[in-house]
């Protein structure tokens, strides 16, 4: 990973060109997360907090290993608990550490209207800016993985940066670091890509889980986060990881044929209207004076 | 207030009450703080204007109050107007007629009470709007409280706001050049409250003929 400054590939609410698009040989990097050896012991959670230096919140127990029901604006980092019964009649205790995707088509980003808020570097990471942040909340919608979470108090919106300032510096993420079963792994996607997929060909060919697969949703262009599943036919049993996940058809449609639409309509109408004055002109003349405190009357 | 309330200079009648006005203008100056801040985050091209009107986080933060303060004007000039309002069988012959008001022919016009069609889809189109605004607005206002399995109002919402507004903004427009620019008096009409006998008989003849109580007077 390089260690020069991160340039951006992507802004959000940008007019004009991006300044650091196609300037850098910069690869994509990934976390690979491997759901079939994570054992639930949340150092990563405890690692997150602790490298971010996130104020603490109450946890809520639910008789289950799961901390909280879902990520928080403080807590960016989150195994999801899943106690799942085979067709055997068999019991399965899913894990999965829920965090911001870094998608390459980020859905938050493209709802985003506040000019360099969210950006996403050349490395691939998706980061907000909470300094141009306006609180909206347009992100939150963008999502398909309801990660983003504002903060009540300063009306920004936060969540997981893939250790940025780590990743930047050369550096893998501390969720990474503190994993004792190496179930995280941290690289270029194309090397991620390659060990997930051998390590689901060994757990088809060695472990009986035939459907075992790569989960690295085509529908927001990949993601920078893929993980290995046991059945990767059934992602939503992870703690609803979404099957097909895309940024919202409604987010789509606004930001592109409306925005279109309405600029021509907006711009069409006060064109319009000037020429239709300078055609017609006012509906009374000069002389006829029927305004009021006009002299004829 | 009635005519007798205010001094009418003359050959003029009252045209618009104080409430009327006052609440015409609460409506207008909300809609356009609405309106500069809506584009500021339709477009990055325009999120200057944002800047312009005290950074964009401010806007942000005002915009649904200003929109609230909007449809209370709204409602107030639903409940002054609405049986104003009503469609007429003199409304659908001014909808065929319309080529003639818009090149201005108004003398071929069907006689227009005290709000011609125009006027009433203006106002239809800017109430169902402000209802549609705000509904959409409450949920884009408190995105985080909408729960995850309800989240296609979110969906629908950043959709249905902007068309919406986009829709009001046509009417806006309009609205605009025929007060200020086509029907010249309309905008004197808005403030002082008066229109000259004149624009009375000219742009609302079956207005004029209610107030003046010459219903006998043979019509078109």
């Amino acid at each position: 990973m390089s260690q020069e400054i991160l340039r951006i590939q992507r802004i959000s609410g940008h007019a004009g060109t991006v300044p650091g698009e196609d300037t850098q040989r910069e690869y994509k990097v990934c976390k690979l997360i491997d759901t079939t050896t994570c054992i639930g012991c949340k150092a990563c959670e405890v690692a997150c907090m602790e490298w971010n230096d996130l104020p603490f919140g109450e946890t809520v127990f639910d008789n289950t290993y799961q901390t909280m029901p879902e990520t928080r604006w403080n807590y960016w980092n989150l195994i999801l608990f899943n106690e799942h019964e085979r067709e055997d009649g068999t019991l399965m205790w899913l894990m999965r550490k829920n965090q911001c995707m870094h998608c390459a088509e980020p859905g938050c980003l493209a709802a985003c209207p506040a000019d360099g808020a969210i950006v996403q570097y050349t490395n691939g990471i998706v980061d907000f800016q909470q300094a141009n942040c306006i609180g909206c909340g347009y992100c939150i919608t963008g999502c398909p993985f309801d990660i983003p979470k504002m903060n009540p108090k300063t009306n920004r919106v936060f969540k997981c940066t893939l250790c940025t300032d780590r990743v930047s510096e050369g550096l893998e993420p501390a969720c990474i670091k503190s994993c004792p079963t190496g179930c995280l792994h941290f690289g270029s996607k194309d090397d991620m890509k390659f060990l997930a997929e051998g390590r689901a060909k060994q757990l088809r060919d060695h472990s009986n889980f035939p459907n075992a697969g790569v989960y690295d949703p085509p529908g927001v262009g990949g993601t920078g986060v893929i993980y290995v599943l046991h059945d990767a036919t059934q992602p939503e049993l992870y703690g609803g990881l979404p099957k097909d996940p895309h940024i919202p058809w409604t987010v789509k449609l606004w930001k592109g044929p409306l925005k279109w639409l309405g600029n021509v309509a907006m711009v069409g109408g006060l064109i319009g209207l000037f020429v239709h004055y300078l055609r017609f002109g006012p509906k009374d003349r000069e002389d006829e004076d029927i305004r009021p405190g006009g002299a004829k009357s | 207030m009635s005519q007798s309330e205010q001094i009418i200079p003359r050959g003029h009648v009252l045209r618009y009450t104080l409430k009327e006005r006052l609440t015409h203008w609460v409506a207008a100056g909300a809609y356009i703080y609405l309106l500069l801040t809506g584009l500021a985050f339709w477009s990055p091209w325009l999120f200057w204007v944002a800047v312009i009107l005290g950074g964009a986080p401010v806007s942000r933060m005002l915009h649904p109050w200003a929109g609230l303060i909007f449809f209370a004007a709204v409602w107030n000039m639903y409940a002054m107007w609405a049986p104003q309002m009503r469609h007429t069988d003199v409304d659908k012959k001014w909808w065929k007629a319309v080529r003639y008001y818009s090149t201005n022919q108004d003398d071929k016009m069907p006689p227009a009470g005290r709000y011609n069609a125009g006027q009433k889809f203006l106002f239809w189109g800017f109430f169902w709007s402000a209802v549609a605004l705000l509904a959409t607005g409450l949920v884009l206002w408190f995105p985080e409280r909408i729960p995850w399995n309800l989240r296609f109002l979110r969906y629908i919402s950043v959709l249905v706001h902007p068309a919406a507004a986009l829709f009001t903004i046509g009417l806006f427009l309009i609205h605009i050049y025929m007060g200020v620019f086509a029907e010249r008096g309309a905008f004197g009409s808005v403030i002082r409250g008066d229109v000259s006998i004149e624009f009375a008989k000219r742009y609302h003849p079956g207005w004029y003929e209610e107030i003046v109580g010459r219903s006998t007077a043979p019509r078109k």
